[in-house]
């Protein structure tokens, strides 16, 4: 067992206390981030990135903290589900169908520990996923020439809209803005220069960085000067744990079905965890039919969600390690941060790389122990954070995204561009035009084109071999079904949830 | 009066006496024109290490980031606004001469810095997969000769950077003609680029040998020849030089710094001397040993190895129709 080999190697790096302090450390504030209402994983892991600069972490360290933040956020999402019945983040959701009704039952307690031990089944199954189909999918990631990447490349363009889409429109708008920026700089297949306009500080193009943290971060800031919420949240009493054995055992089948669902659905690229924990839902719900008392506060109804965004969380991860394209959201921000840490992800970091890989992949498993661990004992105390007033907590999100950018490259001239980025991004907020796609367009964009020049400088400027290779129609068909579906199934979809939502608790 | 006249005496006495022995004083600065950990700001800390170490300066020496246009904004800054400066050296490589050839930095050009000297290179290379046809260079150029779209090469720079730029000086030097037709195909670095190679979708990688080390050590890839001088030291010396396979080819990454063009004569010398014991000591072969960095000091004056690396990028830059 090569790969149980890998493992091992990657324990010892993950097991080291400088390590593990950090997995630690970025479970802890990725539960706090997810919880916080309006701070999902995306913007989770961007706040954090300016951080592990500024310590100056060596490259699998950086990985490990930022890999458990994504892991903590997917945990801390359901917190407020349960109490509040406003989910931390888009794929905590269908947390809150039956979750806020045990709350309000007088269980809050038990429905944050089933949560709890769902997200660590999740997870656990998703990691374990990911260590089986990672290694295999590396080793046929090397047939990949040129043309196949275009065509994945189009793929993950293609299925964008399943990511955020409400008004696919906007998405495209989104998207095309990222494509847009990404295009400043110079053009490698060429040498030349394009949209620099002589000026020195854009010859190297708009660093990703910078527009990640300016956009999710710096825009939150604004959006909270704007609301003025102050306040804070009444505490919520969360009351006594009084879960029985037998309950937790009567949910291990659902935990088994949500946490393998999530993870095919995480590792197509673009579908991501709000598709994961939506579809592990569903499924139970039906599976389950009479014998449950879904949206009535069933536990099964708590585990099912939650064991499918958390394994869904793992899965994204399968194409973002081995291909270099991200899954989801937050896989896309990793990618940008391994990038800048000067590594490649793709088929070949499994071998020159294995130490970051490996470690990673050990961090996720440490973490998810980590985070059961954290969370049962720690739920009173997460709970009373949630009534923290933001008016304490962004300035101090603020300063480290600007203390951050700065020690990247000593250079005002980016903090400016930053604070531009996070204009940007409370106009666009404000228009309704989700980020998520201007953060893949820049990332997928210039690879694109760059694989689509390859393509032809190969095949001697002939278009056909574009569609050349069975992997490669392949590839163009799923495209094709990525497009399509969100319009046929999409609205389905979204209706159904909405429909679930508004039969639940809420309306009584 | 007299006092006076003693006192002033003595002033200029020290003045010229410090003129004669010229010592940095205070903050010594070295400015890395990119992020940290890339190659220019290895250079800044681990040259700034010894030169502390071997007392060649006060203190520390303090590393700078100055990331933007490949280097440009920290030679425009050392062009305007630290132009009589004693105490800055800035971290400089190939990619700093092939720029300025190129005319990447507007209105720059070499004459407007001083060129310090080299402490060490990493080599170019020229590799194909283990299951590749070609056994040497000349089978590859023999091909090339006979059509020069046959081998497709990808290489870590952009198109008329330094990793193509190799490929073209190889097959000039063999008489290749129509370089502009050459494929190349560029990635984002070394390790994307060789993925295509070992993967089979291109013939031939054009890099650095650090690049390639972890390939070489797996077993996956096949170095044809290292564009150096004479074979390299320790684990490569196995790989044929292209000299000794008949093509003239030198490739040479070089690393070194260059500082402010009206520092006074003195701290220029100064520095000079202070790069050179620096390239000399223990201390610094063990940091190149450790490094991958390989001796490297250019035939004859560095200023003139300068000034003809530049002319014969120009050159080069223009054949292939980068340059009009």
């Amino acid at each position: 067992m090569e790969t149980l080999q890998f493992l091992m190697d990657g324990f010892a790096v993950a097991l080291t206390p400088y390590n593990l302090m950090f997995a630690l450390f970025g479970a802890f504030i990725g539960t706090l981030i997810g919880a916080l209402p309006g701070l999902g994983p995306a913007n989770g892991v961007a706040i954090l990135i300016p951080l592990a600069f500024t310590l100056g972490l060596p490259p699998e360290t950086a990985m490990i903290l930022l890999t458990s933040v994504y892991a903590g956020a997917m945990y801390g999402g359901r917190i407020s589900s349960i109490l509040l019945n406003i989910p931390g983040d888009e794929p905590a959701m269908m947390t809150c169908l039956d979750g806020y009704p045990m709350a309000q039952k007088g269980r809050a307690a038990d429905a944050l520990a089933i949560s709890a031990i769902a997200s660590f089944a999740g997870g656990l199954i998703g990691t374990i996923g990911l260590i089986l189909l990672a290694p295999v999918l590396a080793r046929f990631a090397l047939t990949f020439g040129p043309a196949e990447y275009f065509a994945l490349f189009l793929l993950a363009f293609a299925t964008l809209g399943g990511i955020t889409g409400k008004n696919p429109m906007k998405t495209v708008v989104a998207a095309t803005l990222g494509v847009m920026i990404s295009t400043v700089g110079i053009d490698i297949a060429t040498g030349t220069q394009r949209y620099t306009f002589g000026v020195l500080e854009l010859y190297e193009g708009i660093d990703f960085i910078l527009a990640i943290v300016g956009l999710f971060a710096i825009s939150e800031l604004l959006f909270f000067i704007e609301s003025r919420a102050g306040a804070g949240r009444k505490l919520i009493q969360v009351g006594k744990l009084s879960l029985s054995l037998k309950e937790v055992i009567a949910t291990i089948p659902t935990l088994f079905r949500g946490g393998i669902l999530g993870f095919i659905s995480g590792v197509l690229p673009g579908a991501g965890a709000s598709l994961g924990s939506f579809i592990s839902y569903t499924l139970e719900k039906q599976y389950l039919g009479k014998k449950a008392h879904f949206g009535d506060g069933d536990s099964r109804g708590v585990a099912a969600p939650e064991a499918g965004n958390n394994g869904a969380s793992s899965g994204a991860l399968v194409p973002m390690l081995t291909l270099g394209v991200p899954g989801s959201g937050t896989t896309a921000v990793l990618l940008a941060m391994l990038i800048s840490l000067n590594i490649t992800p793709g088929p070949l970091m499994f071998t020159q790389n294995a130490d970051i890989v490996w470690g990673v992949i050990a961090a996720l498993l440490i973490g998810n122990v980590l985070l059961l661990v954290l969370n049962i004992p720690l739920v009173g105390f997460f709970v009373k954070l949630l009534s923290v007033p933001p008016m304490y907590l962004l300035p101090v999100v603020t300063m480290v995204a600007f203390v951050g950018i700065y020690s990247i490259s000593h250079s005002t001239f980016d903090l400016y561009f930053m604070i531009a980025f996070g204009v940007a991004g409370y106009v666009l907020r404000k228009l309704d035009i989700p980020l998520v796609p201007i953060i893949l367009g820049m990332l997928l964009g210039p690879e694109m084109e760059k694989n689509l020049g390859h393509a032809l400088v190969l095949s001697d400027g002939d278009w056909s071999t574009l569609w050349g290779s069975p992997l490669a129609i392949g590839l163009w068909a799923f495209a094709a079904l990525g497009l399509a579906l969100p319009y046929i199934v999409g609205p389905l979809l979204r209706r159904r949830m909405k429909v679930a939502i508004t039969e639940g608790p809420e309306s009584d | 009066m007299l006092i006076k006249r003693t006192l002033s005496f003595v002033a200029a006495a020290a003045v010229s006496l410090q003129a004669l022995a010229w010592e940095p004083s205070g903050k010594v600065e070295c400015i890395a024109p990119s992020d940290p950990g890339g190659g220019w700001d290895f250079t800044c800390r681990s040259a700034g290490q010894v030169l502390q170490e071997l007392e060649l300066v006060p203190g520390s020496v303090q590393t700078i980031n100055m990331a933007g246009a490949g280097g440009g904004v920290a030679y425009a800054h050392t062009v305007s606004k630290r132009r009589s400066d004693d105490k800055l050296l800035v971290a400089a490589s190939n990619a700093t001469t092939t720029r300025l050839a190129q005319g990447q930095f507007p209105g720059m050009d070499a004459d407007m810095v001083t060129w310090v000297g080299t402490v060490g290179a990493d080599y170019g290379v020229i590799a194909v997969s283990k299951d590749s046809p070609y056994q040497s260079l000349n089978d590859l150029l023999a091909d090339m000769k006979a059509n020069p779209r046959s081998v497709k090469f990808s290489g870590a720079s952009a198109r008329g950077g330094w990793d193509h730029l190799k490929v073209l000086i190889a097959a000039k030097a063999d008489g290749v003609s129509n370089l502009p037709h050459i494929p190349y195909l560029s990635y984002n670095n070394g390790g994307e680029a060789l993925t295509q190679v070992v993967g089979g979708q291109v013939d031939a990688f054009t890099g650095d040998i650090s690049e390639v080390t972890g390939f070489l050590e797996s077993g996956d890839i096949r170095v044809l020849a290292v564009l150096a001088e004479e074979r390299l030291p320790g684990r490569f010396s196995d790989i044929p030089t292209a000299r000794e396979q008949g093509v003239d080819a030198l490739g040479a990454n070089w690393r070194g710094f260059y500082m402010p063009k009206d520092a006074s004569d003195e701290a220029k010398a100064y520095w000079r001397n202070a790069v050179a014991t620096l390239y000399d000591s223990e201390q610094w072969q063990a940091v190149m040993a450790k490094n991958g960095l390989i001796p490297f000091q250019p035939e004859g004056d560095f200023r003139a190895f300068i000034a003809r690396q530049v002319a014969d990028v120009e050159a080069l830059s223009r054949e292939i129709g980068l340059l009009k």
